[in-house]
């Protein structure tokens, strides 16, 4: 056990742009190595171009930057073998990977192969009087919160993104990156054929978020919400209800089944706020919510509230902001 | 063509209780059911199916003999057939011990060309055990599978509903394992007499001794991980304000509050 030394964050790349997770890893990985006495390093599976030193200057002793275009496409496979061909090499006692969609789906194999635990979407982590981390999650749709600990090396988590604050760039600290080349090229079985754009639906980087659920009654009434997101600066979310009624895509829906949103503000339309609703959208900075029914679930946890009419309140809200 | 659907039997998230003080969760307080995104997966699997006879489509649990029940369910909902893995040494077992016995249990029954899984279990909620399946098994697999646009003899094609902002088409060869998401399907109840059938059905079981596996590998034995602690937090509620009637003060206060935050110009 004792040969696993230092923190390895895997470090994840959209389309050439380092990933933000990235740098909330090192915030959290740097406290962990602190406690522990040892090295935090990244490990980047990115094609030419990628500024990697910017990990280090949010903190990682050493970038491997194992370089190559055929990560421009992410294919779980062909990053598996390459992360565990890397970390067999230099074992880390630590693994921390991204709990974004790509992160989810690699990390499992990474673990595996190495016939390792895994921990899902953490959303802390500490250091045990032994030394060994203590990875904590929420399970049961966030009902709970299970402390857990891996007793093989190395000990892997996936983290939850915006769980950390990103660690602050200090570009006095010393840029060290290190090259390291490719073990696998290329997964034969699995063929990408296309990448296609979102466009401009990602709601999870939103600081406002106007949010409709099963309230409003046809596909144009959306049009409400955005009117007032437009007055300020927000984006346009739903709940499950309208993606199952085809009013929206699922790309802006929040909750359990869609996306983890925490926004500065958070105003929720004719949302009732089922616990699959909330799980989603809890921990947003100031919640406003507009109901007709005053026992709606949604109003314990808003800050602030309104039982009424959203046809009547919405357009008077951007009425009043469209002035400022 | 063969296709089998790894389905996990979950409490009622609705109904079931968590005791805060003594960090449990109470599973006596709700009935056992069909993990919701395993539905989806299940439907998709049937969609496929439609109706042919030389597609067969086999629902796989690992679970208490209780969780025949849920078999059943997927029986009576289309399914052609169901396996139970079900062993007292299979108990508390974490994702890795899980997937490698399904992985054994999947060896064992042979032949498969696609496996399905839900997105994620609304209970342990980890969203782990399809890929580490996948690995155990050496197959590709994709996640956030929304569509399957072209299913032939050795090659499946999909839509990703999102990886890394974008949205990824993908032909993997066969066998794969496809983790998918609710859009793919819609799920529909199970008609009576399939219903009924179900309650008649001979479920095919396997148990440890059935499987190239030992008793080191599963349950909590096999189980890299271990939980140390479980914490229930209280009910999270604001002492938040309320309006009501006329929206004039509401407003007010909204925009007062929106204004000290920078969301709106003073």
């Amino acid at each position: 056990m004792s040969a696993y030394k230092g923190i390895l964050i895997i470090a994840e790349q959209y389309l050439g742009e380092i990933h933000k997770v990235s740098y909330e890893l090192l915030n959290k990985g740097k406290q962990l190595a602190e406690e522990l006495g040892v090295s935090l390093n990244c490990l980047l599976l990115a094609p030419e171009g990628v500024d990697s030193a910017q990990l280090n200057y949010r903190g990682a002793e050493t970038v491997y930057h194992m370089k190559s275009d055929v990560f421009s496409l992410p294919e779980e496979v062909l990053f598996k073998e390459n992360i565990v061909g890397f970390i067999n090499e230099k074992k880390p006692e630590v693994v921390l990977i991204g709990a974004t969609n790509f992160g989810r789906s690699v990390a499992p194999r990474v673990a595996a192969a190495l016939k390792t635990g895994l921990t899902a979407d953490c959303t802390d982590l500490t250091i045990d009087e032994e030394g060994r981390l203590v990875q904590i999650r929420p399970a049961f749709s966030d009902n709970l919160f299970a402390h857990i600990k891996t007793i093989r090396n190395p000990q892997m988590a996936t983290v939850r993104y915006k769980e950390f604050k990103e660690a602050e760039k200090n570009e006095c600290l010393c840029k060290n990156v290190i090259e390291v080349p490719l073990i696998c090229k290329a997964n034969g079985k699995s063929v990408i054929e296309k990448m296609v754009s979102l466009g401009d639906v990602d709601i999870t980087e939103a600081q406002v978020i106007v949010a409709g659920g099963r309230g409003i009654k046809k596909k144009e009434d959306i049009e409400l919400l955005e009117g007032l997101a437009q007055v300020i600066g927000g984006r346009v979310a739903v709940s499950r209800a309208l993606v199952d009624a085809g009013m929206a895509s699922s790309a802006q829906q929040v909750g359990y089944s869609g996306n983890r949103v925490k926004p500065k503000v958070y105003i929720a339309c004719g949302i009732s706020g089922a616990p699959q609703h909330l799980a989603g959208m809890k921990e947003s900075g100031l919640i406003i919510a507009v109901n007709s029914d005053p026992s709606a679930p949604i109003f314990k946890i808003a800050d602030y509230g309104f039982v009424g009419d959203l046809y009547e309140v919405v357009p008077e809200l951007t009425k009043q902001w469209s002035r400022g | 063509m063969n296709i089998l659907v790894l389905i996990k039997e979950v409490p009622d998230m609705e109904k079931v209780r968590f005791d805060s003080d003594s960090g449990r969760v109470d599973r006596s307080s709700a009935a056992a059911e069909l993990n919701p995104f395993d539905e989806n997966a299940l439907q998709a699997a049937l969609d496929i199916k439609d109706g042919r006879d030389d597609i067969v489509v086999t629902a796989l649990t690992m679970g208490p003999l209780g969780a025949a029940k849920s078999l059943k369910d997927a029986y009576a909902r289309g399914a052609d057939q169901g396996v139970l893995l079900t062993d007292r040494n299979f108990g508390g077992a974490d994702t890795y011990a899980t997937a490698e016995t399904l992985a054994a249990a999947i060896v064992k029954l042979g032949g498969y060309d696609l496996i399905l899984c839900g997105e994620k279990s609304v209970d342990g909620d980890t969203a782990q055990v399809g890929a580490e399946v996948a690995e155990v098994l050496n197959l590709p697999h994709a996640y956030y599978v929304e569509e399957i646009l072209q299913l032939t003899e050795n090659k499946v094609q999909v839509v990703i509903e999102n990886l890394c902002g974008q949205k990824q088409y993908r032909t993997m060869e066969l066998p794969a394992l496809l983790s998918v998401t609710k859009n793919i399907s819609r799920p529909k109840l199970p008609v009576l007499d399939r219903k009924l059938e179900s309650l008649e059905i001979e479920l095919q079981t396997l148990s440890l001794r059935d499987l190239d596996i030992s008793e080191a590998e599963v349950g909590l034995r096999g189980s890299p991980t271990k939980v140390s602690k479980i914490v229930i937090p209280e009910e999270a509620k604001k002492e938040g304000s309320l309006y009501r009637g006329d929206s004039k003060e509401f407003i007010i206060v909204v925009s007062e509050e929106l204004s000290n935050r920078g969301i709106i110009a003073r």
